[in-house]
């Protein structure tokens, strides 16, 4: 019972937080200060996924989305104009129609939550979580994992490819016959 | 915490992440909208796991794949941004419309 | 041992050893500069109290929320690190995930010293928050695949199981170059040695620069801490825990834990500053390649002694 009482308190607390960071993001006017709003917010549903046995998972979750927010920083810092919230800017755009979509949305989805028959629980949790996720990752659906591999794959390339703002002929010269390449940074492995 | 709870959370977060993404200007905060979504997407997963099916991995694979989308969304999103910057000095929605009408 | 004791007994000893690491390091510093090893060389509460009563400078427009919370999560970081590692018996968070959460308090340092370097307001503190960031990339999935080769081995993520499963033969004799590779990373995210370009002197300090008195004391003593803490983990996944003859497993554990200790202090100012986007390279076409190599010699070694 007191278990339960505890695990009610830290739920809403950690629901409050993410939910509450969520909105900080959009009203904050320093750009470091969003980020990092958001990276509490995603650190706090890490804490729901902890509450819900996912140990493995919410820890994952906690370290993939603090590295990317760290990496987000460093792009919002190169490409906003008020990183630092110096001054208090307005970037918004139809904000009336946006909130009113949003409102709408929350209430749809809110309304079918608390309204659908949800089924009932089939089997309970297995001793280990993550060795059920891992069993399968490799085998009933390692198809999903192989394609998140490839796409993975053509993400790195094409985010390079698209990034990139010299090609092989700017390193290498017209005929590609160069060598050392003609690089900013000295040194390094292959041509 | 129920089920219905938690889904009341992510609608939340959907929610505000929808907001996020409609209002936003910048190119880099609407993308923290979408992330915002995925996060209440995430959630749901999860709290679907546990309440209806856990003693199969299907909601575990789920938010696997949530959070693979999240990354491979901002790397490609981040490329994008490079390259409208690189061509226009652009970082605003509402300026990068070279390829519309 | 009871669970209430261990969380200040493990603060203590990563004051100790804290403490250690910083003594070792001045008198290597006073022996490479051919002065005598005497208390007043040797002893560094002079600095802490200066550093404690000295008044705190600050910039024009600093983000003052971002600045402190980055500059006292290092110690934080390094508290919550030592939350997994197993003490004599007991462990202070029994996480079946003790691995991965070591992961996680290793990326919340990208977030802490990225802080730090912004919140000063600096154009040279943001410069070594970059060149932090532009390293932590390089040796991350090093450090994840370094990790994944214990667990492996022990077909566990939990860190007393991975204790246990190393019985004779310890971990290191198995994989030495996850070993290596996850001591490189130690010294990485404590911004120690060869990786502390983002702490560098040509930057003035880096994130360190505009940081006084009790901020800037937090921060030298994380990173202390932080070395402390690595060198900690690295004994149960790698050297056995506690494991030794004669000798109980608390006082084997402790020297396990030196031992590796003063070799990082050693190594400290041993090697040049590295250059973090050479590093990159190093880290990506070398490291990676090498690591996965070594998780599948693990991994076939796993497959050959399966009973």
């Amino acid at each position: 019972m007191n278990e339960d009482v505890v695990t009610t308190v830290v739920f809403v607390l950690l629901a409050l937080v993410a939910v509450g960071f969520g909105f900080l993001v959009f009203r904050v006017d320093s750009m470091a200060r969003a980020t990092f709003a958001l990276a509490v917010s995603f650190v706090a549903v890490g804490g729901i996924l902890l509450l819900l046995d996912l140990d493995y998972l919410g820890v994952v979750v906690v370290v993939m989305m603090v590295m990317e927010m760290a990496i987000m920083a460093v792009f919002m810092i190169a490409y906003m104009m008020n990183p630092a919230g110096l001054m208090p800017m307005s970037m918004y755009h139809d904000k009336p129609r946006a909130m009113s979509i949003a409102v709408g949305t929350f209430v749809v989805l809110a309304g079918g939550a608390l309204l659908v028959d949800w089924p009932e629980r089939q089997g309970a949790p297995p001793d280990d979580v993550t060795e059920q996720v891992g069993l399968g990752i490799m085998g009933s659906h390692m198809l999903v994992m192989m394609g998140i591999g490839a796409v993975i794959l053509s993400t790195i390339v094409s985010a390079l490819v698209l990034a990139s703002a010299r090609s092989r002929y700017d390193r290498l010269g017209d005929d590609l016959k160069a060598r050392p390449a003609r690089d900013p940074i000295r040194g390094g492995v292959g041509p | 915490m129920s089920l219905e709870a938690l889904l009341v959370v992510a609608a939340a977060l959907i929610a505000i992440g929808l907001y996020g993404a409609l209002s936003q200007q910048s190119i880099v905060m609407l993308m923290m909208g979408l992330e915002l979504m995925l996060n209440g997407v995430i959630v749901a997963a999860a709290s679907f796991w546990y309440y209806v099916a856990p003693s199969r991995p299907d909601g575990q694979v789920l938010v696997l794949v949530v959070i693979s989308a999240m990354t491979i969304e901002m790397a490609m999103g981040f490329a994008v941004q490079t390259a409208i910057f690189r061509a226009g000095e652009v970082e605003l929605t509402d300026e990068a419309t070279e390829l519309s009408g | 041992m009871s669970e209430l004791l261990l969380a200040p007994l493990a603060l203590l000893l990563l004051a100790g050893l804290a403490l250690v690491s910083v003594v070792a390091d001045r008198a290597l510093l006073a022996r490479a500069a051919g002065r005598r090893l005497a208390l007043a060389e040797l002893s560094p509460w002079p600095d802490v109290a200066r550093l404690l009563v000295q008044r705190r400078r600050t910039t024009t427009a600093p983000d003052a929320l971002l600045w402190r919370t980055g500059g006292a999560g290092l110690l934080v970081a390094a508290a919550l690190m030592l939350a997994v590692v197993p003490i004599g018996d007991s462990v202070i968070a029994d996480l079946p995930i003790g691995i991965v959460w070591f992961n996680a308090m290793d990326v919340l340092l990208w977030a802490f010293v990225w802080l730090v370097g912004w919140g000063a307001a600096s154009a040279t503190a943001l410069v070594g928050g970059y060149r932090y960031l532009a390293q932590a990339l390089a040796y991350e999935l090093p450090l994840m695949f370094a990790l994944t080769a214990p667990a492996v081995a022990a077909a566990s993520l939990d860190v007393r199981e991975v204790v246990a499963a190393q019985g004779d033969r310890w971990h290191v004799v198995e994989m030495p170059i996850a070993f290596a590779v996850f001591l490189l990373c130690v010294a990485a995210f404590s911004l120690w040695g060869p990786f502390r370009a983002p702490a560098g002197s040509d930057l003035a300090g880096g994130v360190l620069a505009e940081t006084s008195g009790v901020d800037r004391l937090l921060l030298l003593a994380g990173r202390h801490a932080l070395v402390v803490a690595g060198a900690a983990f690295a004994v149960p996944l790698f050297l056995g825990g506690g494991a030794g003859p004669l000798l109980p497993e608390w006082t084997w554990q402790l020297l396990k834990t030196l031992a590796v200790l003063l070799l990082l202090v050693v190594v400290r100012r041993r090697l040049p500053v590295l250059r973090p986007e050479r590093f990159a390279e190093v880290g990506w076409v070398l490291l990676v390649p090498l690591t996965l190599l070594q998780v599948l010699v693990t991994s076939l070694i796993v497959l050959a002694e399966a009973p």
